[in-house]
């Protein structure tokens, strides 16, 4: 259920964004899932990818700081509604969000969480019967 | 324009020779029995006390270097015992250690003596207001300034620095004559004075007496201008004892060394031979009078040549052109003297950062802004904003403590800073003196 997630360290720069995927686009790596997070002075770009590691290694080469982060990934059906009351389940058992964002599957979305306690997210969200994704269902999206 | 103390400052050149030689003598003597560092170097070259006799002698002596200070930290080349020495400062030191000097009464006297001299060069008498504008503190800009304001009976208003608004108002309710600041700070209340509700007609100020940084003739014209002032250029260092080494007269032409307390040379920073007369090289003082610190050949690394024409002032003291630069990588930012050693120091201590870093020292609005660019290490880059700000955080206030400086820190991509071997290609300085 975990799923791995590419982050790249950015400087507020131009062409740093291009610089980075241009380097993952050169061996035909796909992008499932993209956020990017910035503050005044530099920005994370963080996704999730078809290759991973290869895509870490390829950033290093050129001189990123990049590394692999775990994530899990939900499934939820659109509605802002059940967004809330999967975040409900978490803050309940008192598991905090760092960082989230969504992307769309198939008329459905599915949302990314990055919580200080990914395994005891990943308990309390299935025992609520809430779908998460497979790492191998995730990547080959 | 009035002279302090023409006894010593008009001195004939036969007259204050002698009077260098015997001082001197009495310093070497001192040093030699009193400090175990200056005995053991003097034994190594195989000198004692009896070798030095006149003032040309001094060349047999050897240089004292900063890092002599970090070797003796912090009282170590104290000549006399503690409850001798009424008062320490203490400035940058190339690592870790600030350099700490130390003061008797009778050095606090001379150093009152010099800056007197200053001040009574640019105007100044027991009915004019100084405010003094330098940092109080460990810092010997504001305390160096304020004991000479008093000896002269000037009423001091030490307001130290920073809070520009106020010290506008000041200047205007209390009268203000003289001003005592860093040349770019005197710019930046010249701005401020401009766009605040106060006419310069209201206000009485004069003269200004500006140093512990370099500043070009154009920085004057442009003080002078705006202020509408007369700006006198004053030199030190806290070593040889806080400002008042050497200061302009009302002619501005080189700066009056006072020579009866310490004797400058110019020497070639590589090789450490004496420059023929009026050539450009390494500042060198020896503090003849000093009690508490005494130093031999100290070498200051700020780049001047002597100047022996006679002045226009009638003083005779010998002058040094305004400095044109140094000869290490010690920087000047508002007025706190910063080497990259010390940054380079604040990095090995985080192992969050590489210790690549590049400094960029710009100028805005006339007051000087420090960025340190360092790379985040690949290896712990971990993804969580709130982790890179918490370093970032870290560093300037680590910064912030190694050298009193606010640091803008900006963190930056793996190997985008250039691999150099020479320091000063870290340094990025877009100041126009």
């Amino acid at each position: 259920m975990i799923i791995h997630q590419l982050s790249v360290f950015l400087e507020n720069r131009a062409g740093r964004l291009a610089k980075a995927l241009s380097v993952i686009g050169s061996e035909k790596i796909k992008i499932i899932a993209l956020s990017v997070a910035d503050t005044s002075d530099f920005g994370i770009l963080r996704m999730i990818v078809s290759n991973a590691e290869r895509a870490k290694t390829l950033l290093k080469e050129n001189s990123f700081s990049a590394n692999i982060t775990d994530v899990i990934a939900v499934n939820t059906n659109s509605e802002a509604k059940y967004y809330s009351e999967v975040l409900g389940i978490l803050s309940d058992i008192d598991i905090s969000v760092e960082y989230t964002y969504a992307f769309k599957k198939n008329g459905d979305s599915v949302i990314i969480l990055q919580c200080d306690d990914n395994q005891k997210a990943i308990k309390a969200l299935t025992n609520n019967n809430i779908s998460l994704m497979k790492a191998e269902d995730i990547y080959s999206i | 324009m009035a002279i302090w103390n023409s006894h010593f400052e008009c001195m004939s050149r036969e007259e204050i020779r002698h009077l260098q030689s015997e001082r001197l003598r009495e310093t070497v003597e001192r040093v030699y029995f009193n400090v175990p560092y200056y005995r053991h170097k003097m034994q190594e070259a195989g000198l004692g006390p009896e070798n030095i006799n006149t003032i040309d002698d001094i060349v047999k002596l050897p240089f004292t270097n900063k890092s002599d200070f970090r070797d003796n930290y912090p009282f170590g080349l104290f000549a006399l015992p503690m409850s001798e020495i009424i008062r320490v400062h203490a400035s940058s030191g190339t690592t870790g250690k600030p350099t700490v000097v130390g003061y008797t009464r009778t050095d606090l006297s001379i150093w009152s003596e010099v800056v007197a001299r200053t001040l009574t060069a640019a105007g100044a008498g027991n009915h004019d207001y100084i405010q003094v504008a330098y940092g109080y503190g460990l810092f010997t800009g504001g305390l160096g300034l304020h004991y000479g304001g008093e000896k002269i009976g000037a009423s001091v208003i030490p307001v130290s620095g920073g809070n520009t608004s106020r010290q506008i108002q000041l200047m205007k309710d209390f009268g203000t004559t003289i001003l005592a600041c860093t040349p770019s700070y005197a710019l930046y209340l010249a701005e401020a004075l401009e766009e605040s509700n106060i006419k310069r007609e209201e206000l009485k100020i004069k003269a200004g007496v500006f140093g512990a940084e370099p500043w070009t003739e154009n920085m004057r014209r442009e003080i002078e201008e705006k202020l509408a002032i007369k700006a006198i250029d004053i030199y030190g260092l806290s070593e040889i004892i806080g400002p008042g080494v050497a200061s302009e007269c009302e002619y501005q032409c080189g700066l009056h060394i006072n020579e009866d307390h310490f004797f400058p040379e110019i020497i070639d920073p590589e090789t450490g031979e004496v420059l023929p007369e009026g050539e450009i090289g390494e500042l060198v003082f020896t503090t003849i009078t000093k009690q508490g610190l005494p130093l031999l050949r100290y070498r200051t690394h700020d780049l001047s040549r002597l100047i022996r024409e006679k002045c226009e002032c009638g003083r005779t003291l010998v002058r040094m052109e305004k400095s044109l630069g140094r000869s290490d990588d010690m920087l000047i930012i508002r007025g706190v003297n910063l080497f990259p050693s010390q940054v380079e120091t604040v990095l090995l201590e985080m192992k969050e950062i590489n210790p690549h870093y590049l400094i960029i020292i710009d100028r805005v609005n006339n007051l000087d802004t420090i960025e340190l660019q360092v790379e985040v290490d690949e290896d712990f880059f971990q993804d969580k904003i709130s982790q890179l700000q918490s370093i970032k955080n870290r560093l300037a206030n680590n910064l912030h403590n190694a050298t009193g400086l606010g640091f803008k820190v900006t963190l930056v991509e793996p190997k985008t800073i250039a691999r150099t071997e020479g320091k000063s290609k870290r340094v990025i300085d877009k100041r126009k003196y």
